[in-house]
């Protein structure tokens, strides 16, 4: 039996068992992401529940575990209505290219030591240009809607998106000069060897920059003026039902996840162990592995629920005062203390 | 080399199909029963007044100039910070002064009130 399988396999040509192979790997990567999409809401409502000492979604299966899979079928049995007015293909087209670059930019994520898709030199510019592709999925979606919410909602999460997307890539570079690449494995790596080795210490100012500006480039309270309720009722998506808005809402929760994985691999060395070489040795179970990524990630994914419990919602004013005035400045500032403390200071070993 | 990038493209082939796949299941599964009344731009319950593209306020444009300047600040400044133990002395100096000069044209824009929003 499975020399036959073997024998079908090897009898195959080999661009299609690249393809194959890769496409098996893929759905490794794509299932696991989108069940945490959907638990991620799962915890949401029942962490934000208990924050405000009521229960969450308790009816659909034990403790409400079903409740994201009851939720997505409903979703898939709903009407998708096009608005008399709206651009049909564009309209439809938003969802899809708001969707698919959260998903492929999974592709570059070191898991752990060996477990990636692809191990690409310029992982962290690739993921830049992708997390830059949303904010069209947004304002194509504000403009083809045709309505007046949906085009003012547009207009701010794009102009917000941007604004923090500048403080975003400031803080990435100062993480460069750190590690030296773009490689985000070698990132990780050039972590390895304990907690103190981890950026979040030399770079802390810069952690705290990239993660408030992961939380405004998701659109997530505090900063969600964009899908303010009171006043724009749901922003560029106000018009969108059904899976259209289904894929809005999973593209928006695997960026978030997306945004979490990048800072445990950027600042606090993604599957490495906080415990030191020593440590490890003795108590071998310590180690390195997914686990320490995944605990990592899902600490961050707590702060992000846990923001919204806590935080009352930014002014718009506000908002973009934080992001020009506040955060450029800042990393402005930092990458200029590196690079004085690697160049002119004894003090450059502080940052490798 | 490119052959890392393979699985990428094919990834990128997957989303967009995965994505089609997900409104085409929708536009299947869920009824279709368009009538005027759904289909209209929603308003709070009103007809609409005018056509939703309308004017709006210059500062986002404004925001839009800015952000292709700092963006290819950034995108100068990603290859500086992976070579910077190669480039030397003379290399942080050079993005040094770079910098300061964009940090000038900062300073102008935010003098003259082009990153104020009341």
């Amino acid at each position: 039996m499975t020399e036959t399988l073997l024998g079908f396999w090897l009898a195959l040509p080999s661009w299609l068992q690249i393809l194959l192979a890769n496409l098996v790997k893929i759905v490794i990567i794509v299932l696991p992401v989108v069940l945490a999409v959907a638990y991620l809401t799962y915890a949401e409502r029942k962490i934000i529940g208990y924050m405000q000492v009521r229960v969450g979604p308790n009816r659909v299966g034990p403790r409400g575990w079903l409740q994201p899979i009851m939720d997505a079928v409903k979703l898939m049995f709903k009407e998708i209505i096009v608005p008399t007015n709206a651009n049909r293909f564009l309209f439809i087209g938003a969802p899809i290219l708001a969707f698919a670059p959260a998903m492929v930019a999974w592709a570059v994520i070191p898991f752990s030591d060996t477990l990636w898709l692809t191990n690409i030199d310029a992982g962290l510019l690739f993921i830049l240009a992708l997390t830059s592709m949303g904010v069209y999925g947004v304002i194509i979606a504000g403009w083809a809607s045709n309505s007046k919410y949906a085009f003012l909602g547009s207009l701010r999460s794009a102009a917000q998106i941007v604004a923090y997307e500048i403080a975003m890539g400031f803080a990435l570079v100062g993480v460069l000069m750190a590690a030296g690449s773009l490689n985000l494995r070698e990132i990780a790596l050039a972590q390895a060897g304990g907690a103190h080795h981890w950026y979040i210490l030399p770079l802390f100012p810069l952690f705290l920059v990239y993660f408030i500006s992961g939380v405004a480039e998701t659109n997530r309270a505090p900063f969600d003026v964009a899908e303010g309720e009171s006043e724009i009722v749901a922003g560029f998506h106000v018009e969108y039902s059904g899976m259209a808005f289904a894929l809005f809402f999973l593209g928006e929760y695997a960026n978030m996840i997306l945004i979490g994985a990048l800072a445990a691999v950027m600042f606090l060395g993604g599957w490495t162990t906080p415990f030191t070489p020593a440590v490890v040795a003795s108590l071998p179970w310590l180690g390195d592995g997914i686990h320490w990524f995944l605990i990592k990630v899902s600490f961050l994914m707590f702060c992000f629920l846990w923001f919204r419990a806590t935080f009352p919602r930014y002014r718009y004013d506000q908002i973009m005062r934080l992001g020009w005035k506040v955060f450029i400045p800042v990393t402005l500032v930092w990458i200029v203390v590196i690079g004085v403390a690697k160049f002119l200071t004894p003090w450059g070993y502080l940052f490798h | 080399m490119l052959n890392n990038y393979v699985p990428i493209l094919i990834f990128m082939a997957v989303a967009l199909i995965m994505g089609v796949a997900m409104v085409v299941i929708g536009r299947v599964l869920g009824p279709h029963r368009p009538d005027t009344e759904k289909n209209s731009p929603y308003e709070c319950g009103f007809e609409a007044f005018e056509d939703s593209r309308m004017k709006f306020d210059v500062r986002y444009y404004l925001v839009a100039i800015l952000f292709i300047i700092f963006d290819l600040e950034i995108a100068f400044l990603f290859p500086w910070a992976v070579a910077l133990s190669e480039v030397g002395m003379l290399g942080f100096v050079a993005m040094m002064l770079f910098l300061g000069i964009l940090v000038v044209g900062f300073i102008y824009e935010w003098k003259k009130g082009a990153l104020e929003w009341e």
